[in-house]
């Protein structure tokens, strides 16, 4: 792509954003901003990641050692583990309830429909901290589940929820299922709004009832939708970090502690910089590669 | 394709390995001005030293630590017109992160309230960016005016290694004790006194759950709230300079005694015997202390940070004392310290000023007007002219307390990870996930590893 370098031709022809040096020069901005805010602390987390560093005196480089720690040391693995288990109770659990929800609230077209779009996605406009705070009191020995568990003659049932060693991580779990259905059911309604009556027609006029219809019209024309709805929750589900914070700070013991939450514990409080720089990096990776998984699937089966 | 796209490509990887494998983290905050030379003659006339802008940052933005701290700052202005304040405050956990941050910039704040802990004070005077205040104390007499037991809490070496000794790097204007608060109206309804021992309190705890009432309030979902009762019950089981070792995180000392299995060992027992509220685990802090201001159960043990909130609700009814000895006239001994010491940075270019200051804040009128606005001050504290009741309590716990030298250190000053060792381990302990001996085991472990490295 050369420019005639006599007689400056004034723009006007050609595809714009040509010639290609003009063009980086639209980008730049963004890029600066871009670079500033994001490409240079990322770059200087993994520099921070190869050292042990306590945020004040001169740090020492230690190679790979704070990376073996994240493999080695049982408490963080543990704390990945948890994180696996809340992207079940984060993405896995809202997608189901989600396709439910929106294929009956689109069939139905039920009267008021923009009312329960509401009242299911009103959870995402809390803030976390918010919905933690009040999940916290729901969960409290004298809260509101155990006053209903004792109601309906469950009192056996009723526990300290959130001080309970099994129970704990689930329960911190249900409160992302609650937090992230809404957005699902959404962002499937909305999908589910664009597909083509005749679809559904044609699939009648072939006998098909209404789980059929589901099975092979209204499933793989969301198949985008689904990816992206994944990709969001399960970026939810590694990253938790104010639900943790709010309401066990990890506890009990060590059952719902996450990777996030030990990121800033290590940098914050106990003064580990590189440490928590590495668990940081690792989470990135981990979070890259199934995003880049699950729109890579959801690609190939919608095209 | 294009020809320029492979050097564009290397050029960004060398720049990015550049930065990568540019200078070490920490290489261009210069340890300022560490080691003031010894010796150096200290000013305490503040109104000869010139024009001077103190830049202070605090963390007294509550209701009567917010009102004591603007009237002081304007008193001292007033009293010293060449010296203006600059304050800065945030609430504590705002100013825990971001005073690292500024400490390392290069126009860090003269004053600054720093927590006591390693991970805070212990870190800064490590880096060299604390004033040690030693000629300042001997100047103003702070040695004599504050005992021992309350000045260990801001001194470390010059190191940062050795906490609870070595030079002063700071002083507090507020103290705080853990104790057992009762309510007065269930324990005469379970016919007993406020117990005056140790024994006595636990037959006042039985007694009061024969009457199906809920002896102790408790919530441990937060995990630290724990730590406190159980250095409650160390306190009687364990002597008291190996609770300070071990607190501290000095060598010398062990978890795995008899004698502190036997603390962990009666924590269990009071589960065992239903003295706790059941499910404290998933019960917050707040949640139980509000509880028992609404009259529910009969002792609570927490700290005198909560008098104000338990008076205003039960009035009369309440009352707090030290933890009880095992005799009526036994040397004090409680879990407690001070609120966040104030410090002189190193960088900064007045240290005398800012010396005077901390003096001015923390002096006998200082304590004055600390109690006037409901603080509690951390020396002259039985001295103080208070209205009966609770805060009379507590003054007097204090008071006694600090005079005894009986102020025990929070356990998990000890190491830096003692925090979680310690509040997930008796988590565990509690809800008999680990027995007395592999919960002494598991502090031992944590101890035992920073105490050997640290030197």
């Amino acid at each position: 792509m050369t420019v005639e370098r006599t007689g400056r031709p004034r723009r006007g022809g050609g595809p714009p954003g040509e010639p290609r040096r003009v063009a980086y020069l639209y980008l730049l901005p963004a890029f600066l901003v871009y670079a500033a805010f994001l490409l240079y602390p990322l770059v200087r987390s993994v520099q921070l990641s190869f050292y042990r560093w306590d945020g004040l005196t001169l740090g020492t480089w230690v190679g790979l050692d704070n990376y073996l720690e994240v493999v080695q040391d049982q408490g963080l693995r543990a704390a990945f583990g948890h994180a696996l288990v809340l992207m079940v109770f984060y993405a896995l659990v809202p997608l189901v309830v989600g396709l439910g929800l929106a294929s009956i609230l689109n069939r139905a077209k039920v009267r008021g429909l923009g009312f329960f779009r509401t009242v299911v996605f009103l959870p995402q406009v809390v803030a976390m901290v918010v919905v933690a705070v009040a999940w916290r009191r729901i969960y409290a020995p004298d809260g509101t589940l155990n006053s209903l568990l004792s109601a309906v003659g469950l009192g056996s049932l009723t526990r300290g929820w959130l001080g309970d060693y099994t129970l704990a991580l689930p329960a911190v779990g249900f409160i992302g299922t609650w937090f992230e259905t809404g957005l699902v059911t959404v962002l499937l309604l909305a999908g589910m709004g664009r597909i083509s009556g005749e679809l559904y027609e044609a699939a009648r006029l072939d006998g098909a009832g209404p789980v059929r219809e589901f099975l092979t019209v209204t499933l793989p024309s969301v198949r985008g939708e689904i990816a992206v709805a994944l990709t969001l929750t399960v970026i939810a589900a590694l990253r938790t970090f104010d639900l943790v914070y709010v309401t066990t700070r990890g506890g009990p013991g060590n059952s719902t502690s996450v990777p996030s939450y030990e990121v800033y514990h290590r940098a914050f409080e106990l003064g580990q910089v590189g440490s928590a720089a590495a668990i940081g990096v690792c989470l990135t990776v981990i979070i890259f590669v199934i995003s880049f998984g699950i729109t890579r699937i959801g690609d190939r089966e919608t095209t | 394709m294009n020809p320029r796209r492979p050097r564009l490509l290397m050029a960004a990887g060398v720049v990015g390995l550049a930065a990568v494998t540019a200078c070490a983290p920490g290489s261009n905050s210069s340890t300022g001005a560490s080691t003031p030379t010894p010796g150096a003659t200290v000013s305490t006339d503040a109104a000869g030293m010139g024009k001077v802008q103190l830049i202070v940052w605090d963390q007294e933005v509550r209701g009567g630590q917010a009102a004591q701290m603007s009237q002081l700052n304007q008193e001292f202005q007033a009293k010293y017109p060449n010296i203006t304040i600059k304050r800065v405050s945030r609430s504590f956990d705002d100013l825990k992160t971001t005073l690292r941050l500024a400490l390392s910039g290069n126009q860090p704040p003269d004053v600054v309230e720093a927590n006591n802990g390693r991970s805070d004070m212990g870190a800064f005077v490590k880096a060299g960016q604390l004033r040690p205040l030693d000629a300042y104390a001997k100047a103003y007499g702070w040695d004599a005016r504050y005992p021992e037991s309350v000045r260990q809490y801001s001194s470390y070496s010059p190191d940062g290694k050795t906490f609870g000794q070595g030079s002063l790097y700071g002083l507090p204007q507020v103290g705080e004790v853990v104790g057992i608060y009762y309510n007065a109206k269930k324990l005469a309804a379970a016919g007993v006194q406020p117990p005056k021992t140790w024994a006595e309190f636990e037959t006042a705890l039985a007694a009061v759950k024969a009457k199906g009432e809920v002896p102790m309030m408790f919530g441990n979902l937060d995990k630290w709230p724990a730590i406190h009762v159980f250095g409650t019950v160390q306190g009687r089981t364990t002597p008291a300079d190996q609770v300070t070792q071990l607190a501290f995180g000095r060598k010398g000392a062990s978890w795995t005694t008899p004698e502190n299995t036997k603390a962990a060992q009666t924590l269990v027992d009071w589960v065992d015997k239903g003295y706790f509220e059941p499910g404290f685990n998933g019960a917050g802090y707040d949640p139980a202390w509000q509880a028992f201001s609404k009259g529910k159960g009969a002792f609570l043990i927490a700290g005198t940070w909560l008098q104000a909130d338990l008076q205003k609700t039960m009035g009369a009814d309440v009352g707090f004392m030290l933890p009880p000895g095992q005799s009526a006239d036994a040397k004090p001994v409680a879990t407690g310290g001070t609120g966040l010491p104030f410090s002189v940075t190193s960088k900064s270019a007045h240290p005398d000023a800012a010396a005077a200051y901390i003096n001015f804040i923390t002096d006998a009128h200082a304590m004055q007007v600390l109690t006037k606005t409901g603080n509690l001050p951390v020396a002259d504290t039985a001295a103080q002219q208070v209205a009966g009741g609770l805060q009379k309590d507590v003054f007097t716990a204090f008071g006694t307390a600090v005079k005894g030298d009986g102020l025990l250190p929070y356990l998990d000053y000890a190491t830096p990870t003692m925090y979680d060792t310690l509040g997930a381990g008796l988590q565990d302990l509690l809800a008999k996930k680990a027995t007395p001996q592999q919960f002494v085991e598991r502090l031992q472990k944590d101890y035992s590893a920073f105490a050997s490295t640290n030197g």
